[in-house]
């Protein structure tokens, strides 16, 4: 079985992906809500891991409540909290479950969430898990060992264009890209001249972009985003223009923000899709694909 | 090279010499000098407060180098204070702890917290430079260790963390990765940081952790 979502990145498509945060705690009837809401109005849906180093339900539980569901998993990984053992054993069980689609990441640092006496793993970057998922497709682990049954993932990995010196990201970028990340769904984008510049650059390699759209639901959380979010710049306009909606209304000024900004991106053919987060929001989700034209 | 300590709050040191009541005091003329943690000055005043608790300090001695082996020679001339004591309190990193401990069957209690192996920067600023991994990174990351230097320790580059060449975790650290990158930029080397590093090898530096150098 083929990733679903693999055959669309591959259609020549606009591709849509959102994400759905899981609980913390075992009430999984919200997320399961989410998915319901989403599963057919996108191409696949991630579920972060541990977000902001928040201890949660896990992403694979979240995936395997999307497959039965009947949508298209994207199994989020960080290397924080788990050794290369670890990893490796949960790509092998995700595979069993039909889960087909992985995104590697860092991992946010440990002091940032709520378990700030926890150690942090890192015993793989993100660059290293791509190479170990492309290794244990090859029929072997990262000890060497031959699998008994080996995995086959879309995987895929995150990049900053607005990161301040965005030199080393790119550098980084380009190790993901020879690593085997097929897809790429980037940190929010806000400049879309900015991010048409990374375009110019990034459309060199053979590896699908997907702009990332965080949802913006008020003047102050643009505001506490450009201080507190590492690599996210919400320019002075648009925090202007959330300012200028009448009280009330700040969040559908937000959704309509982030329609304008994927119709803008679709029309121009500035990448191959978008990754919409409505952190905490994502009953906004289907407003955003209508305000998109979608 | 220094080995970077911090006084334990008093309070866990008053825990630890509970029922404890006659203390000798070891302090380190070296590291633990210079990072003012054990040195004459910080026995003296160990010595103060201890008394005021009631303690009886039976006596007190800055050895030069506690680490060294001739900490034995300091605590045999010693022998009346310290068989009068029935605990030795260390004021060095935890390798004087260690040393002491080898030549004294009385409870040995460390007065510091060993943080790690630093430089100073600027007086009494200190920061890590090496995690004694067993196989060195330096020559390939413009001899800065993204070990020590980076929060997470990634060998591949920064994380989307960074910001301004700060660090996610301390906005006022530098984000080590952006300064390896300007290094080698600088050096004309950039193809190093552009080459895939493998995972580390963790067995290079197993536990316990003995070498025999010839």
């Amino acid at each position: 079985m083929v990733s679903k979502f693999k055959q669309v990145l591959n259609s020549g498509k606009f591709v849509v992906t959102s994400e759905v945060a899981p609980p913390k705690g075992t009430n999984i009837e919200k997320m399961h809500h989410h998915i319901d809401l989403l599963k057919d109005m996108v191409d696949a849906i991630n579920i972060t891991d541990h977000q902001s180093s928040v201890m949660r339900f896990p992403s694979i539980g979240g995936c395997l409540a999307i497959k039965d569901r009947g949508g298209e998993p994207i199994l989020q990984m960080t290397c924080r909290d788990r050794n290369r053992l670890a990893l490796e054993a949960e790509l092998l069980f995700a595979y069993t479950r039909e889960i087909r689609n992985v995104l590697c990441l860092t991992g946010d640092a440990v002091p940032v969430g709520d378990h700030k006496g926890a150690k942090g793993v890192f015993d793989l970057d993100s660059v290293q898990l791509l190479h170990a998922i492309r290794q244990m497709e090859a029929g072997t682990d990262l000890g060497g060992n031959e699998l008994d049954g080996a995995i086959s993932f879309c995987a895929g990995a995150i990049v900053t264009p607005e990161a301040n010196p965005i030199e080393p990201q790119l550098i980084k970028f380009e190790k993901k890209v020879e690593a085997g990340a097929e897809f790429i769904q980037t940190q929010a984008v806000y400049d879309m001249d900015n991010f048409a510049k990374f375009m110019d650059y990034a459309r060199q390699f053979r590896i699908k972009i997907l702009a990332g759209i965080v949802l913006l639901s008020s003047a102050r959380m643009a505001k506490y985003m450009n201080d507190n979010v590492p690599g996210i710049f919400v320019p002075q306009e648009l925090i202007d223009e959330l300012a200028s909606a009448p009280k009330g209304e700040a969040l559908n000024k937000g959704i309509e923000i982030a329609g304008r900004m994927i119709a803008t991106i679709k029309k121009e053919s500035l990448c191959d899709g978008v990754h919409i987060m409505a952190i905490n929001r994502e009953e906004a989700v289907p407003d955003i694909l209508a305000a998109a034209g979608l | 090279m220094k080995s970077i300590t911090k006084q334990k709050p008093f309070e866990e040191v008053q825990q630890l010499l509970e029922k404890l009541d006659r203390v000798y005091i070891i302090g380190c003329g070296t590291c633990a000098a210079m990072t003012k943690t054990g040195g004459v000055e910080q026995v003296h005043e160990m010595r103060k407060r201890l008394q005021e608790l009631g303690k009886l300090v039976t006596g007190s001695i800055v050895i030069p180098i506690a680490c060294d082996e001739m900490t034995e020679t300091a605590i045999k001339e010693n022998d009346g204070p310290v068989q009068n004591a029935n605990c030795i309190l260390v004021m060095a990193c935890a390798l004087g702890v260690h040393r002491v401990s080898l030549y004294i069957g009385k409870p040995v209690i460390p007065a510091l917290d060993t943080l790690f192996i630093g430089m100073e920067d600027s007086p009494g600023d200190f920061h890590e430079v090496c995690a004694q991994c067993g196989q060195c990174v330096l020559g390939r990351t413009a001899g800065i260790c993204p070990l020590t230097a980076c929060h997470k320790g990634l060998l591949n580059g920064p994380c989307g963390g960074t910001n301004n060449g700060k660090c996610e975790v301390d906005k006022n650290r530098d984000c080590a990765w952006t300064l390896i990158y300007k290094r080698l930029e600088e050096q004309g080397r950039l193809d190093l940081m552009r080459q895939y590093e493998p995972p580390k090898d963790f067995n290079a530096s197993l536990r316990p952790r003995v070498a025999r150098v010839v």
